[in-house]
């Protein structure tokens, strides 16, 4: 099993969550997170006060699939969050050693089908 | 156009609730010469009132906006204790130290707990009115004076030495300065007799506030961690300046103590120079920046008011838009003071208020006019030197008794939390409470669903 971990535009959420939707599926885990990459930050300014966020908003999308689903599923999701411009995000898939089914102790690809 | 008649009616009943009350009045007041009463003058005072009481909430949330979350409450705190606070003072000692027949320093105790304070009209102060009127009406910019000083000192000073602090300065610093410009009882108050010009409370409340900041922050030291800072929530501070905005029609119309045509042009010189205000610090950050800012036209607005506070009742509109122009280049320069200097005005109470009420008083000397009103002055040289000596009284005055309550403060009570609790926040270590769900390390962000978490 894989984990798809991929780092994304906010605003891009809806995308991906529909491309998901298209390749049937309905499991994943939504986070906000920050974080810098090669996107620039941007400059604040209160009262003359200058604050520079580099670290910029992201949500991070986590899905667990079968080996041999993953690279399909990655790609889908690349397409789905594209923009074309520096800061689109970046997806790592991650081994995953085992799954369990909390409800009923499954194990395996059959605990996340 | 649906919401003319439903305005119309809001006014008309508030204008008959007003008029129910005062012909209360008349029936309880004692020996009553009620020719005297006029239910105009007594209406606008109580309206103006009410509309005083409501700056102090709207500096609450003004202030509120720009802390961090985890101190949001001990900031609306500040301000809202004032409102207890001071009234019990002013009830009871407070309106005869400012107002009674005294020295020309300070009033005597003759108005001791409201004695003879009633609901006749009072020729010195409230010829046409009740009493009372004017002594609510004044009380009312006897709370927001000392919560404005909270704003500098936010985020790291501890309630109980806070609350200490606004019963002391209230009477020590905020009455004699009070007796000084604006009594008239008997002997009239010092910078009064000598033809200080003061219409609304540039000297009395701003300056004496901005400057008794500045002290406090010294004393305090700065905040253990302002590595980002920054406004918690903008719309909040919005909605504060609307509402200070809206109050300051009674602040500085109220002032004429009737319902003429003084009380017009103050209101009308009150609402041009903060509008010229709002928009030339936002023409000047936008330079200096490349963006207007909401927190920048916020800052104007308040600046403008503050300035034309003490001119409101002498000068005309053409002044007003002078006021407006000049004070946002200034405080916007001021507050960068702070930086330079190395002191830690949380909220630039000093930049605004002791710099735009000093500047505001000066302002009055060279825009002045008889023609605005005939017991004021004419601009002269003379008046301008009478508007300095008032400004350096009130400057000098509340910097050394600031000083002096500060420090007392200071080594019995300790004047700031501790570092753990600066760091939690003030809502959580001084009240037990978060202003926000799910807030209390101050890692609050914004949600990519929509909302705030």
């Amino acid at each position: 099993m894989i984990k798809v971990e991929a780092l994304i535009r906010p605003q891009k959420l809806e995308d991906v969550k529909s491309a998901l939707a298209d390749l049937g599926i309905k499991g994943m885990t939504v986070t906000e997170v920050r974080g810098a990459g090669k996107q620039k930050g941007y400059t604040q300014h209160y009262r003359g006060a200058e604050y520079t966020v580099n670290l910029l908003q992201k949500v991070k999308v986590e899905i667990v699939v079968k080996d041999e689903d993953a690279h399909a599923l990655a790609k889908a999701i690349a397409e789905a969050a594209r923009t074309g411009e520096v800061g689109d995000g970046k997806i790592f898939l991650i081994p995953v050693a085992e799954v369990i089914r909390i409800r009923t102790g499954e194990e395996g690809d059959i605990a996340i089908s | 156009m649906t919401k003319q008649p439903l305005r119309t009616i809001t006014t008309t009943t508030l204008v008959s609730l007003l008029a129910a009350l005062s012909v209360n009045a008349y029936a309880q007041g004692s020996a009553p010469p009620p020719a005297k009463i006029d239910t105009g003058d007594t209406a606008w005072m109580l309206t103006s009132s009410a509309l005083v009481l409501l700056m102090t909430p709207a500096l609450a949330l003004f202030y509120g906006g720009m802390v961090r979350a985890k101190n949001i409450l001990n900031m609306l705190m500040k301000s809202f204790i004032a409102m207890s606070v001071v009234t019990v003072l002013w009830v009871i000692v407070g309106y005869s130290l400012a107002f009674a027949q005294g020295t020309p320093f300070i009033g005597g105790l003759s108005w001791l707990g409201l004695k003879g304070v009633g609901l006749d009209p009072q020729a010195t102060y409230a010829a046409t009115f009740p009493h009372q009127a004017h002594m609510v009406y004044q009380l009312m910019f006897a709370i927001i004076t000392p919560a404005l000083i909270s704003g500098a000192i936010a985020e790291r000073m501890k309630f109980s030495t806070y609350v200490v602090f606004i019963a002391i300065w209230s009477i020590v610093v905020y009455t004699p300065l009070a007796h000084m410009v604006w009594g008239l009882e008997g002997t009239k108050g010092f910078l009064a007799e000598k033809g200080a010009l003061d219409f609304a409370g540039g000297t009395v409340v701003h300056i004496s506030s901005g400057i008794s900041a500045l002290v406090m922050v010294i004393l305090l030291g700065k905040r253990k961690d302002t590595s980002d800072s920054r406004p918690h929530n903008l719309p909040m501070t919005l909605i504060g300046t609307g509402l200070l905005w809206f109050g300051w029609f009674g602040f500085n119309g109220g002032s004429a103590s009737a319902s003429n045509g003084l009380a017009a042009s103050a209101f009308v010189v009150t609402h041009i120079a903060a509008a010229t205000a709002a928009l030339s610090w936002v023409i000047v950050e936008w330079i200096a920046y490349k963006k207007p800012t909401a927190l920048g036209f916020a800052s104007g607005a308040v600046a403008g008011l503050v300035a034309i506070t003490p001119a409101s009742g002498y000068v005309g509109t053409t002044a007003a838009l002078i006021i407006g122009a000049v004070v946002s280049p200034v405080c916007f320069n001021a507050i960068k003071l702070k930086s330079k200097l190395g002191y830690d005005d949380t909220l630039d109470v000093f930049g605004v208020h002791g710099v735009g009420g000093t500047l505001g008083a000066l302002l009055t000397g060279l825009l002045c006019s008889k023609a605005i009103n005939s017991t004021g002055a004419d601009a002269s040289a003379t008046q301008f030197g009478i508007q300095a000596l008032g400004a350096g009284v009130a400057i000098g005055y509340s910097a050394i008794m600031t000083f002096i309550i500060g420090s007392v403060l200071k080594v019995t009570m300790g004047l700031r939390v501790t570092e753990e609790d600066e760091i939690v926040g003030l809502d959580l270590s001084e009240h037990g409470e978060a202003g926000y769900a799910e807030v209390g390390s101050g890692e609050e962000g914004h949600s990519a669903f929509g909302g705030v978490h």
